[in-house]
């Protein structure tokens, strides 16, 4: 059975508008106009105990509104939504204490006091055992390398420093269910990275559901199995990244380094197109059903000598660029 | 919320504060001031008066200087931090913790509200109680209270005090749910909280015609029934029932805070994205 439920999720805000320049603004003061934004509308998808889901989308699409409905924070305006059979809204405390979240552009952290103050608090707001706070609090630090900042008041903390020590906040009392709004925003490579390993692992070690909104495709690439895309609060597309390439192309690219002194005649009526020639590196793209790879690079080594190749996905930035402006559509 | 979660959260926010060493010593300086042009004008209307003070010299005294004490006791402004909380969408974070909203605030306020309390009334107590005497100042110095007693209910009555004073704070942190914003609150609140608490000018020295109204607001018991207690004004006798009437007001008042954040949690927008 699925842990988390979601059916026909509708969230619409009020807004109140702000007419631009003086003259509107004096007729705002008397006259309230309202506007009707529909974050979500009609939202439908299940997730099983121990997926790791990413949630995609463009700017404004509904990402961040769905994972407060999910967290019992926002109210929806109709719809209903299930996890481990709770309405989180209503049950919202006994929801959370299973519910980990990481808000990226936030910080759960008190920003004046050392890191392993605000890990305290949370081990008295969940009631962590002090053992298990403990064995816990332990591997986290090592995992993502926590070891210099616990005693550093939040403030002074680098982005990425920040973001990892809240990641470790959201895991203090070993959560069931895993939120992530975009956790890797703005951050370096290095913290990326000890980021999504520690994902990988209470996933795939823990069994933790965790369902992941970025806009990071790498984040994507490297830890989910399937893809949720949502765009003006509708989900487009559910799947695995792979089936998600297929609905928008399955053009797959074949990288050529010729070898030197060897230059690039065109296609000459190889079963491919051309993506780009720059020097001695070709990229050609090409589609498995027409013609295998096999088959395309032996005639392509049959006409060129060449020094290197490689098979590869076209990027997944621009199948989701591909996706999003299909939707808008 | 356990008694443990709720110490640990009022005790955190307590500490966050006491990094403002500055600003607590600028507060105390003022303070120091604004004593002594309170407690000079008094006396000046005192004697010039031609009916008796209902304050003796010593009760006027101990009123004006514990008064300023507790200057920073007065529920007139909004913790920055809830306002920031607020403004930024970080209160997506409070709604995600496993224990009721309002304790969690309630006890972010009270530790900020104790907080601030402390810094100022600490040093200036030493101030106008020890150092005052030393210095020869004997008649600008801090009366002892009135008996043991007195003392003893003084204390009782500031303790409720400080939670009335948290409660109503809190009205004003539930507020910014929906203005976002407590520039407004924080202009209206002083006028009513300073007057009605005796902070500007005591209680007792208000006309007769208005003396049941001001029993009967809740404003009294912040820093007005503490101080007549310890000096005296209310015998220990007569100490139970202001004090209850504070505490009903307390409870009153955490119920209606509760009652307003559970309708501004559903309303609530989570700012930023």
């Amino acid at each position: 059975m699925s842990q988390i439920v979601v059916e026909s999720l509708t969230k619409v805000f009020r807004i109140a508008e702000r007419r631009a320049g003086l003259r509107g603004a004096l007729a705002g003061l008397v006259r309230r106009r309202n506007r009707e934004v529909r974050a979500l509308d009609g939202v439908c998808f299940q997730v099983g105990r121990g997926e790791l889901v990413g949630y995609i989308g463009p700017n404004g699409a509904g990402k961040s509104t769905t994972v407060k409905v999910l967290s019992g924070i926002l109210v929806p305006t109709s719809g209903t939504c299930e996890v481990d059979g709770r309405i989180p809204w209503r049950d919202r405390r006994a929801h959370v204490r299973n519910l980990g979240v990481v808000f990226g552009q936030r910080t759960q952290l008190w920003w004046d006091l050392p890191v392993v103050e605000s890990f305290e608090l949370l081990r008295d707001l969940y009631a962590i055992p002090a053992d298990r706070f403990r064995a816990v609090g332990d591997e986290l630090t090592r995992r993502l390398d926590l070891g210099g900042l616990l005693n550093v008041p939040v403030r002074q903390l680098s982005l990425g420093q920040r973001m990892r020590c809240d990641l470790a906040a959201a895991l203090l009392h070993e959560p069931g269910v895993l939120f992530l709004d975009e956790p890797t925003i703005g951050l370096d490579a290095a913290s990326k990275l000890a980021m999504r390993e520690v994902v990988r692992t209470i996933n795939r070690e823990q069994g933790v559901t965790v369902i992941l909104t970025t806009h990071d495709m790498d984040d994507i690439e490297s830890l989910c199995q399937r893809v949720l895309v949502v765009a003006e609060g509708k989900i487009l597309c559910d799947g695995s990244l792979a089936s998600l390439r297929r609905t928008v192309s399955s053009e797959r690219h074949l990288i050529v380094d010729l070898a030197e002194g060897i230059s690039w005649n065109g296609l000459d009526g190889l079963p491919a197109r051309e993506v780009e020639v720059a020097g001695g590196r070709v990229r050609l793209g090409f589609d498995p059903e027409n013609v295998a790879a096999a088959e395309l690079i032996g005639r392509l080594t049959a006409r060129y000598p060449v020094r290197d190749l490689l098979v590869e996905n076209p990027p997944i930035e621009e199948v989701i660029a591909k996706l999003y402006a299909g939707g808008k559509a | 919320m356990r008694p443990a979660t709720a110490w640990a959260v009022v005790s955190l926010r307590f500490r966050e504060v006491l990094q403002y060493r500055a600003a607590a010593w600028a507060g105390v300086f003022t303070q120091v001031i604004f004593g002594f042009i309170i407690l000079m004008s008094l006396r000046a209307f005192a004697a010039s008066g031609t009916a008796d003070s209902p304050l003796s010299p010593e009760q006027l005294t101990a009123y004006v200087w514990l008064g300023q004490c507790l200057f920073t006791l007065m529920p007139w402004n909004a913790d920055r931090s809830v306002v920031a909380m607020v403004r930024t969408g970080s209160v997506a974070y409070e709604l995600v913790r496993p224990v009721d909203t309002y304790a969690l605030w309630y006890c972010r306020t009270l530790g900020w509200r104790t907080s601030m309390v402390c810094t100022r009334a600490l040093p200036l107590l030493v101030l106008v109680g020890v150092v005052f005497p030393l210095a020869g100042l004997d008649g600008w110095a801090l009366p002892a209270p009135a008996s043991a007693g007195a003392l003893a209910c003084f204390l009782v009555a500031l303790a409720v005090g400080v939670l009335l004073a948290t409660a109503l704070g809190m009205l004003m942190h539930v507020t910014i749910l929906w203005t976002l914003d407590p520039e407004g609150v924080t202009r209206l609140a002083p006028a009513f909280v300073m007057l009605l608490s005796g902070m500007i000018i005591p209680l007792p020295l208000f006309p007769d015609a208005v003396q049941p109204l001001l029993a009967a607001l809740p404003f009294r018991g912040l820093i007005d029934v503490p101080l007549r207690l310890y000096g005296g004004h209310i015998p220990v006798a007569a100490a139970l029932g202001p004090i209850a009437l504070s505490a009903a007001w307390t409870a009153a008042l955490i119920v209606l805070g509760r009652w307003m954040m559970a309708r501004g949690l559903r309303q609530i927008v989570i700012q930023g994205g």
